[in-house]
């Protein structure tokens, strides 16, 4: 295994300003969008200002997200989500069995971070499901509830409103799941504290 | 050949989102129906069977005056034919009299007989209009549509508060044409519309208000203002949601109040006990969900409201899985920091 002694520069400052406004948003979101979703006269944030600071959110992570699309189109970052199709699946399962066994038995990581590949398999597939499917997703249907207009009227028999709100809610949801997960594995580093110092100084610490 | 897979899948979203913005502009552009072209005023011809109707042959002989805009009669002074305009608001519609609720009827079980002689007797302008308690009060047949407590509702409104007996059922309800909508139509957008055009009728236009008051009539757009979405608050909520006293029953809320007693609250309505869960939406969405079951009953309605979760099974589904996730880590990081140390 190849293991680096010096931490490794991974993080840019793009990314890291991008990946932490992201947190900051979704955050965010993800509180206004529980107490619209569970809106009562006693909740804590009051509906009205729960929506206003959502759609604020909102519209804030959509440039945010164009940013983060953008440089990932044209950046060498974006060569980090391209998912090499052979062996895949081998590469997803070793990974996977390193988190269920391996990390209780003390191993070296199968994939460990290098300045080539800085996300392990199962981070790879992870990460392109919630931000080229999820994240691009959620933002288009919360567009559709903030301008109800724009949003088709019946959708096969169904509400086209109710079915975007259902919808958005579903892959808000599955994103709180993920960025549940994705903060606990970042625990998983050097130290415990050190992958989310690697995301605000840029340089990666390895095992 | 071994294929490589090194597209970026920000370029794929790309493709996707394209091809989603045309596929989008395509559905929108056949969802919105043509606008309807506003024919010239003209007189319909009657579209009903009038043999239908037991009385019908009977009532002709007030509507062939009173069933269309002008009508004639031999002067028999001169000998002469005279067709004269009818006043507006004395002619009957055929086709809308006749879909109405009370189209078996004949003009003379409310109007005097006398009516039967041209040119009519000037007293009986003076006669006294019936209301709908007048003829449904303490009828068994009509007790699920509790018309008296409709009527007292209506006696404690701030329509009756401020114009007394001026303001009687005829100001929303006109007995010629008025037709059961909220408990049998099954289009709620429609229903909604059918109930917002009766407060419009004087709240929207200027010489209907001014009949009762000689204040200048408030801009209802200026006055909802600081509502979000107007629009869209507008066709898919019933004024009186807001601005009368719901009872958790479909009987339609006749107290309606003073603006200052009127629902300002966002959580009023976008919460879990929401009102208007009250009424109109209620019986809608159990109705729906009585028929197509919990998840296509809720998907199917037009009861759309953003923020109150109408769904219970969803929200334990959600639970589960988030408790299922949280579990999972929780034992993750206990046995991760037992074999470490």
């Amino acid at each position: 295994m190849n293991h680096h002694t010096e931490p490794l520069y991974l993080y840019p400052i793009w990314i890291r300003i991008w990946h932490m406004t992201n947190a900051l948003l979704c955050l965010i979101l993800i509180i206004t969008g529980l107490s619209i979703q569970f809106s009562n006269p006693e909740t804590v944030v009051k509906f009205n200002a729960a929506v206003s600071a959502h759609n604020v959110a909102g519209i804030i992570l959509t440039i945010s997200y164009a940013a983060f699309f953008i440089g990932n189109l044209f950046t060498p970052n974006g060569a980090s989500y391209v998912i090499p199709v052979k062996g895949f699946l081998i590469r997803l399962k070793k990974q996977f069995i390193y988190y269920t066994v391996g990390i209780f038995q003390r191993k070296d990581p199968p994939f460990p971070v290098t300045e080539e590949s800085k996300f392990n398999p199962l981070q790879q597939v992870t990460y392109v499901v919630l931000m080229y499917g999820f994240v691009p997703f959620v933002i288009l249907s919360g567009w559709g509830l903030l301008y109800p207009e724009i949003t088709v009227n019946s959708f096969i028999g169904f509400s086209g409103l109710d079915l975007t709100d259902l919808l958005h809610i579903t892959a808000g949801f599955s994103i709180s799941i993920i960025m549940c997960v994705h903060v606990y594995f970042c625990t998983i580093g050097k130290k415990p504290l050190s992958n989310f110092k690697s995301m605000i100084n840029g340089y990666h610490e390895s095992h | 050949m071994i294929y490589k897979a090194n597209i970026r899948p920000a370029w794929v979203v790309l493709v996707l989102l394209m091809l989603f913005t045309l596929a989008f502009t395509l559905v929108k552009t056949s969802d919105s129906s043509p606008s309807k072209t506003v024919q010239p005023e003209q007189e319909k011809p009657t579209k009903i069977d009038l043999t239908k109707f037991k009385n019908a042959a009977e009532n002709e002989n007030c509507l062939k005056c009173h069933g269309q805009s002008k009508y004639t009669y031999e002067n028999p002074e001169s000998k002469k034919t005279v067709t004269k305009r009818m006043y507006t608001e004395l002619v009957l519609d055929r086709n809308v009299f006749y879909i109405s609720n009370h189209r078996e009827f004949k003009c003379t079980d409310c109007h005097s007989e006398e009516y039967g002689t041209f040119p009519h007797a000037g007293n009986l302008r003076m006669e006294a209009k019936a209301n709908c308690i007048d003829c449904h009060g303490g009828d068994e047949k009509y007790a699920k549509f509790k018309f008296e407590q409709i009527e007292s509702e209506f006696q404690a409104s701030v329509h009756s508060e401020k114009h007394s007996e001026d303001f009687t059922c005829w100001m929303c309800h006109n007995a010629h044409t008025y037709k059961i909508n909220a408990r049998t139509n099954e289009n709620l957008k429609e229903t909604i519309t059918y109930d917002n055009l009766i407060c419009l009728n004087c709240h929207g236009d200027v010489k209907n208000y001014q009949l009762l008051t000689n204040k200048t009539k408030p801009n209802i757009l200026q006055k909802h203002e600081w509502l979000p979405n107007q629009a869209s608050h507008f066709t898919n909520v019933r004024c009186i949601e807001c601005h009368a006293k719901n009872e958790d029953t479909l009987v339609v809320a006749h107290h309606v109040v003073s603006k200052s007693q009127a629902v300002r609250k966002c959580e009023s309505c976008h919460s879990k006990n929401s009102i208007l869960y009250a009424s109109l939406y209620k019986y809608k969405v159990s109705e729906k969900i009585q028929k197509e079951g919990i998840i296509m009953g809720l998907l199917t309605g037009d009861a759309t409201s953003i923020g109150p979760d109408k769904s219970n099974t969803l929200n334990i589904i959600s639970l589960v899985i988030f408790g299922f996730t949280i579990l999972v880590i929780i034992i993750h990081a206990v046995f991760r920091v037992k074999k470490l140390n």
